[in-house]
């Protein structure tokens, strides 16, 4: 025993030696990951800061933004951004519910397998491909064909009123909505899957049918997890960049018409940073990342509490 | 059972089954629209495809031929060097939150990462071109790599995190009965268990970025030219593809289809190796 002693306390030694390293290159490792999304929002905040100062909050509701003249407003940028998701959401929730629906409770295994690897594969093709396509196949077919139809039907509206171009806001709604819907169906499948299959029954053996307990029981239960993956959807959409750059038109102009040529947030970045000349020209545009990056932020922590709450959450 | 009401079950059956049929037509658009999205891609693309397009530089407009080849290799380079950033951080990270996962710091790093996983990438790239292009003053490959490892490691780091805990507590706790340190239990035992779903978190994370344009407008900014100098302008396929895409000349704008068939094969490849390990990983829990 009095031999063992040293030895053993030198093994000790030795192990609390090499943890001590490595529980400290743990440490930095996490530390540079913290660091790095704290960095994010400070550099984003002192980009924007002499546009912040110079314009103050009328930055957000001027329409005019003419860099020629350094006058910077984001209100059309901030209306095309909105208005585009909308579109976007509207008919991703209907299709991505619906499809969500039919996989967690009517398909059958053989079909259910194939279409959720297509619709989840969807998720993967990348935006400038979605952005080409919908350049190339989607612009003119809404121009000849999609457009035409609608303004038939709708035109007396102002929101399907004017000349159709072919891209603007409603195209690229309609790509932002292909984008986004294996998000809403993957999600919302998920959630159905976990409701409680005594909820389904009970409400069987009251006699409604399949669907009724579909669409009357199991979705109100699962409403909120549903929501929360539409608000995480529209969460992408706010800040998808490429293909919607490709298919909005790029006029920063506020219009009615959803046929009408548009602008949004990430777009103007995209298409207008590496131009900007002045230094005011670059704050600005980097104060609309801020704004970019606060809304979807926000937008992504409500998503995740919603989603977490039906769930249960997976962090633990 | 009066007549009124059994005429309504039968119009409540009809409903159902109308209901079920919208239901399956909404999952079959969302699928069809993949395949439709990828046969233009196929039929358009692949008239592109030839050894001179995988291989050569961008030719001049109006001078035919030319290819893609210094942007496959830029992206080859670009994307090699934010995994090689990417992995250790998000490796260290998730082990630290699995490991010392209790408390106010490793809850307010896991909420970051979700933050971060939500942050649009336009946004990452401006970030990356205020830390790394204004302060040197020119465009470079390594900006983007740089962008690309933010955008990799949310998925990283989340994902060896549950990994690293899904490894059984007696498997860490035997390894240190037997006298092994933390540091050699965790290395030795435990990542090589939870290794297959982060090579899928991997795989997931560079075919995500592989597609990726946004931030390289103002980090790689792109060339014409063979760059292998991460500290130089690169050319990046997915920038390429952008490019000719929205420009008039009908020549590029065919290349431009060649590319987006390129990149989906490169980020079907990755799904589908993703999915193999993920079948692994399972397996591997199983057993």
């Amino acid at each position: 025993m009095e031999n063992a002693q040293p030895q053993f306390r030198r093994v000790v030694r030795f192990v609390s030696a090499a943890d001590r390293g490595f529980a400290a290159i743990v440490y930095a490792g996490s530390a540079f990951f913290g660091l790095l999304i704290v960095g994010l929002c400070v550099e984003l905040v002192l980009g924007s800061w002499p546009s912040i100062v110079k314009f103050g909050p009328a930055f957000i509701f001027s329409s005019s933004w003419d860099p020629v003249a350094s006058k910077f407003g984001a209100l059309p940028m901030i209306f095309g951004t909105v208005a585009t998701s909308l579109i976007a959401i509207v008919l991703a929730a209907f299709i991505g519910i619906m499809g969500a629906v039919f996989l967690a409770d009517f398909a059958p295994r053989w079909l259910a397998a194939p279409l959720s690897f297509l619709i989840e594969l969807l998720a993967a093709v990348p935006s400038v491909v979605y952005g080409l396509w919908g350049l190339f196949v989607l612009a003119p077919f809404m121009r000849t064909a999609i457009g035409p139809a609608l303004q038939k039907v709708l035109g007396w509206t102002p929101l399907f009123s004017g000349p159709i171009y072919g891209v603007g806001l409603l195209t690229a709604g309609m790509i932002l909505a292909l984008m986004i819907v294996p998000t809403v169906t993957a999600i919302a499948r998920d959630v159905i899957s976990a409701i409680p299959r005594d909820l389904r029954e009970a409400s069987m053996a009251l006699g409604t049918t399949k669907w009724e307990t579909a669409t009357k029981v199991v979705l109100p239960a699962a409403r909120v997890g549903i929501f929360g993956a539409c608000v995480l959807a529209l969460g992408r959409a706010l800040g998808e960049t490429i293909a919607v750059t490709m298919v909005i038109g790029n006029r920063p102009e506020i219009s009615a018409s959803l046929f009408a040529p548009s602008y949004t947030l990430a777009s103007v970045i995209a298409n207008e940073f590496t131009e900007a000349t002045t230094s005011i020209y670059i704050s600005a545009l980097i104060e609309l990342g801020l704004i970019l990056f606060f809304v979807s932020m926000i937008v992504n922590a409500v998503a995740r509490l919603m989603i977490w709450s039906v769930r249960g959450s997976e962090r633990s | 059972m009066d007549s009124p009401r059994y005429a309504r079950l039968g119009r409540r059956r009809i409903y159902g089954t109308l209901g079920v049929a919208l239901a399956l037509c909404c999952a079959a658009i969302a699928a069809a629209s993949l395949l439709v999205i990828l046969g233009y891609v196929v039929v358009k693309g692949v008239g592109a495809l030839n050894w001179e397009f995988l291989t050569q530089l961008p030719h001049p407009v109006g001078v035919p031929g030319g290819g893609v080849g210094n942007g496959i290799w830029g992206t080859i380079i670009i994307i090699g060097i934010a995994t090689l950033m990417a992995v250790p951080v998000g490796l260290l990270t998730g082990i630290y939150l699995a490991l010392f996962g209790r408390g106010v710091i490793p809850e307010s790093l896991r909420f970051l990462s979700d933050v971060l996983s939500g942050v649009p990438s336009i946004a990452i790239g401006l970030f990356a071109y205020a830390v790394l292009v204004a302060p040197l003053k020119h465009f470079s490959g390594f900006s983007a790599s740089f962008a690309f490892m933010m955008l990799m490691l949310p998925l990283l780091v989340r994902t060896s995190e549950q990994a690293i805990r899904s490894v059984p507590q007696a498997v860490r706790e035997g390894a240190l009965a037997l006298g092994m340190s933390n540091f050699r239990a965790t290395v030795g035992i435990v990542l090589p268990t939870a290794m297959p779903a982060i090579v899928t978190a991997l795989l997931l994370a560079i075919a995500r970025v592989t597609g990726e344009t946004a931030p390289l407008l103002f980090t790689a900014f792109g060339t014409q030219f063979w760059e292998s100098n991460p500290n130089h302008p690169m050319a990046v396929l997915a920038l390429q593809v952008f490019t000719y895409a929205i420009s008039p000349y009908p020549s590029w704008q065919a290349q431009a289809w060649g590319g987006a068939l390129l990149l989906i094969l490169a980020v079907l490849i990755l799904s589908l190796g993703a999915r193999y390990m993920l079948g692994r990983a399972a397996k591997g829990l199983d057993a």
